[in-house]
Order: structure tokens, then sequence, then C-alpha cells
């Protein structure tokens, strides 16, 4: 026996040769998510005087495969808050299962429906993303939170796989960040403009960015979901068809789709 | 009792000559001093009720909640000793938990009655453990509809392998009680506590096997039942405390959630009336018999 406490109780390694360790390793290194697989695009947001209205279209890609068509981007968390999510949709699933086991025990107390505002919400989410990035795992999102604060007043905010957190009278993740943003920003350059907005101007606004995201995003779809939340609760609609389509600004492109020349 | 000074009451898991286990018996004594909890099954949901007598005056009415959520759809209310109640509540929630974590999808109540069950008996096999002080009553509505797994975006295939089956019914009402030996029955209607005899004669007259009763009668007869139960501790006081779950038309949703106050208050007023009425027949009834 030597002074080493690691060896004792082994076979001596003078005798019997070094300790072969090699059943115990994997075989391989651990493995984190280098990048996401089934994706969805942009989501856009942006706040008015009595509320908040989301959109995010239906589709998860697969590269530039469109794999499924009718996946669900916006989630209703409770009767105050709509979250959006952009980029994973297995992480996605994830964070709504997450979401869902909160939910549950935020209601075993109160039968409250919204206990948890739309602010809290998005701080909670804003911890688990900056935790998971912090281990070098993220959840490979983008994601909006649109709803009211605990003050009942419109809230809309964004968290990305950094835990990165922002905050704007009108908010767009991905493509939307570049397409969406300016015209949104047109309409709502500052909180003061968003408190003069009526419900009718924002959903409108957001309709004309989902046209917009269809026409220049080669991985949108169009067909969205919409949801409009206020103090009445959140109003969801889950297969909105793209209305009013010219294509007249590409009659000259050619070379793609299913034109033949 | 019999079983006083001969030993074999003194380890829990130990069974006497003639078969019996003393330490889940005495258990079944702690229940039985409990305050009344009933639970009766109806057509279109399950209701708990509660008689919770008043430990003291300093206690803000209204406060200290005894039936518990378990998952959205499941509610508990057990007699007996407060603090295992709420260790029993805690498994339960845990349970139906990991059964989500599992298979992305709530428990069905039946599972949970029997996770629950077994963990209960349990509590009967080991020395170092004593069985649970309480018989606890288990309401859940199974939904039904198709359940959509936890976390689901898409509807899956309209048609062909991994289509919709048509016509497949899921789901509805389910009680169950648990005991301290870890057995558990399904139940029509349950009563545990101390007024669990004249809550249970009260049960089986309203004839809960044929499946008539709806949940809005069902709150104001488990009312009732929960006055009926307390008139043998009248110089007590209590609150009366009731949870409902219904189908997703209902009232709740497919949700366990507190009776509310308007309904609940209601309730209570019918089943003081027909108290009171109950008590104004049986005293004509002894003057008809005094004028024999």
């Amino acid at each position: 026996m030597n002074h080493f406490p690691e060896a004792w109780g082994r076979p001596r390694d003078d005798v019997y040769g070094a300790y072969n360790g090699a059943h115990l390793a994997s075989g391989m290194p651990n493995q984190h998510t280098q990048s996401p697989i089934v994706t969805g695009t942009s989501v856009v947001g942006i706040k008015f005087k009595d509320g908040v209205v989301i959109a995010a279209d239906n589709l998860a890609s697969y590269g530039s495969l469109a794999r499924f068509t009718d996946v669900k981007r916006l989630h209703r968390f409770n009767s105050k808050s709509v979250l959006g999510f952009g980029g994973d949709v297995s992480d996605m699933q994830y964070l709504d299962r997450l979401l869902t086991s909160l939910d549950i025990r935020e209601n075993y107390h109160s039968a409250d429906d919204a206990a948890l505002s739309a602010k809290n919400l998005h701080t909670y989410l804003s911890k688990v993303m900056y935790k998971r990035r912090s281990d070098f795992n993220p959840l490979w999102n983008h994601i909006l939170v649109a709803g009211l604060d605990t003050e009942e007043k419109p809230f809309l905010a964004s968290v990305d796989l950094l835990g990165t957190t922002f905050s704007s009278p009108s908010l767009a993740t991905g493509y939307g960040a570049h397409l969406a943003q300016p015209i949104m920003r047109k309409l709502v350059p500052d909180e003061e403009a968003a408190a003069r907005l009526g419900k009718e101007e924002a959903i409108q606004a957001i309709k004309d960015c989902m046209k917009v995201l269809f026409y220049r995003d080669a991985r949108s779809m169009d067909r969205y979901s919409i949801a409009v939340i206020t103090k009445e609760g959140v109003d969801l609609n889950e297969d909105v068809k793209l209305e009013n389509q010219s294509w007249a600004f590409a009659d000259r492109i050619r070379g793609y789709g299913t034109q033949v020349n | 009792m019999t079983s006083i000074g001969t030993g074999y009451d003194l380890s829990n898991s130990v069974f006497s000559p003639d078969g019996r286990n003393f330490q889940v018996e005495y258990a079944v004594k702690a229940v039985e001093n409990g305050g009344t909890a009933i639970g009766i099954r109806c057509k279109d949901g399950v209701v708990l009720a509660l008689e919770k007598l008043v430990a003291s005056k300093l206690v803000k009415p209204g406060a200290n909640k005894r039936i518990a959520t378990v998952d959205r759809n499941m509610g508990v209310v057990s007699a007996g000793l407060l603090p295992d109640g709420r260790h029993f509540v805690a498994r339960a929630r845990d349970e139906a938990a990991s059964w989500r974590r599992l298979y992305k999808a709530p428990i069905p109540t039946a599972a949970l009655a029997d996770r629950m069950g077994s963990y209960v008996q349990a509590h009967t096999l080991y020395s170092s453990v004593r069985p649970f002080g309480v018989t606890a009553i288990l309401a859940g509505w199974d939904s039904e509809a198709e359940v959509p797994v936890d976390g689901q975006v898409g509807y899956g295939p309209a048609s062909g392998a991994g289509g919709k089956k048509e016509g497949a019914t899921h789901g509805g009402p389910f009680l169950y009680m648990i005991e301290p030996s870890g057995m558990y029955w399904g139940y029509y209607g349950a009563a545990t506590g101390k007024g669990r005899q004249a809550a249970k004669s009260e049960l089986e007259k309203l004839n809960l096997a044929a499946g008539n009763l709806t949940l809005e009668q069902g709150v104001k007869e488990a009312a009732r039942i929960i006055y009926v139960a307390h008139e043998d501790s009248k110089d007590k006081e209590f609150e009366l405390e009731m949870t409902w779950v219904s189908s997703l038309k209902g009232p709740t949703k497919g949700r366990h959630e507190e009776v509310p106050r308007e309904v609940r208050e209601e309730a209570e007023k019918w089943a003081k009336k027909s108290l009171e009425s109950n008590g104004e027949e049986d005293e004509e009834d002894e003057e008809d018999k005094m004028e024999e």
C-alpha cells in the first residue's frame, strides 16, 4: 500500500499495469448545440394604446426545406401574456413544457389565471436563457414576450439565445429585425406614439409587416398566427391567410420557382 | 382496545397473531378525529367539500386552504393529521409532474391514485416510518378531448397512417379515496373524517350510480352533507371549503378550482334551508306521535 488514497483497494499498477479506464468514457466528448436544426423565422410585435399585437408565420424550416407548415409559434401563457418564438423549434417545445410546469406550480395556491404578468414571464425567461448560454449550451431561440405588465400596461420585450434582453414599442426577430422594424418604427418611433396608436392601426401594421416578410424572406410562408393582448384577454388566431398579395414588383424576376423560361 | 399491552402495536409493519396491523388501525383513529371531507362524482364533474374546523379565532377566515390542487385537472382533500395531508399533496404533485416529464401529458386520475396508493402502502412496511394519518380523497377530470402532447406545435397528419381515430371517446370524472393502509377504491361518493357515517348515508340517498346528478346540484348536495355531518359537533365553529372540476364545457373548463364565492354561498344558504325544513318535519313527526 502506498500513500495515494486513489490507489487504495485497487490492483497495483506495478504488478497489473495501469488501470484501463476505457469502459468508463462515453467515447465522445460532451456535445452542446452548435446550430439550430428545425427553425422558425421572424416574429413581429407592436404596442398600441390598450395592448400589444404579435404575429409569426406557421412554418418550420429544415434548412431551406419548408418542412412543417402548421407549426404554432405563438404560445398563449395566460390571459395576460403571449410568447412568440423564433429559432429552433425543439428548443421552443422544451421551453413550452418548462413554462407549462411553471404555470402549474404557480396555480397550486390560487386559481388566479394570471398570477404571472408578461413582465414576470420575460424576467424568468431571460434568466433561463442566460443560464443556458453561460453553460455554453444555449436554447437557440429569439423570443418576444407580449402582454400586460403588473400595472396592466402594454408590455413588449425580447430575449435571445445569449440572454440579452431588450424592450421597445415595436420589436421583431430574425429577418423581421431588418425588414419589419423600419415599417413599425415609422408608426411608433417612441412610447408616446405607441400610447396613441389604435388597435386596428396596430393590427394593420403587423399585417403589412407579415406581407413584406413573405415577399422577401425565403424561409417564410403565407399562413400565420396573430394575437392581440388587451385587458379583455388574449385574442389568438392561429390560421390567418396573407391577403392582397401583389407580386407586380417581381414581374421581371426570372429563373426562380415554377416559372418556365 | 384489547391490543394494548400485547406488544404487537409497538412497531410498524408487525402483524398481530390474528392478522392485524395495529399501527395502521391507530392511523385510522387519527383520521376519525379530523373534520369531515367528502367527494361527489357527478355526471359532468366532481366536487370536493371539507368541514374545516376553526382552530382559533385569531386565524383569518377563508385563509389556510386545505383542499389542494395537484395538477391542473386534479384536487386532493384529506381528513386527519394536517402535516401528513400536506406531505401527501407534495408527493402527489411530484408524481403528477414526473408523469408529465416522462409522458408529456397530464397524469390520468386512476394512475395518480394507484401511485399514491402504493406510496401510502409503503409506509406500512417499514419500522423506520409510520403510516399516513390521513385518508385522502382524490378528484379529477380526465380531458374528454383528445389530449395534446405537451409542447405540441402542429396538428399531425389529417388522414392516413397517424391520422385521427374518428368517434373515440376519452376521459370523464373520477373520484378515488386512499386510506392509511394504502387501500384505494374508486367511488361515486366518498366520505371520511368525523362525520363520515352521516355523510355516507346522505351520499347513498343521492343514487349517484345512476349518473344523473349534475355538477351544480352536486355542489349544493355537498354543502348540505357537510352541514348534516356537522350536526354532531355543533358546538364547534367551521368553515365550508369547496372545490370542483368540471368538463371542458363546464364552469371550470376541465380545471380544478375553488367553487366561486357566490356559488358557494348560495349552496350554503340552500343547505341551511333544507336542514331547517328537515328539522321541522322531524318536529312534526314527533307531534304526530304525541297525538297518537
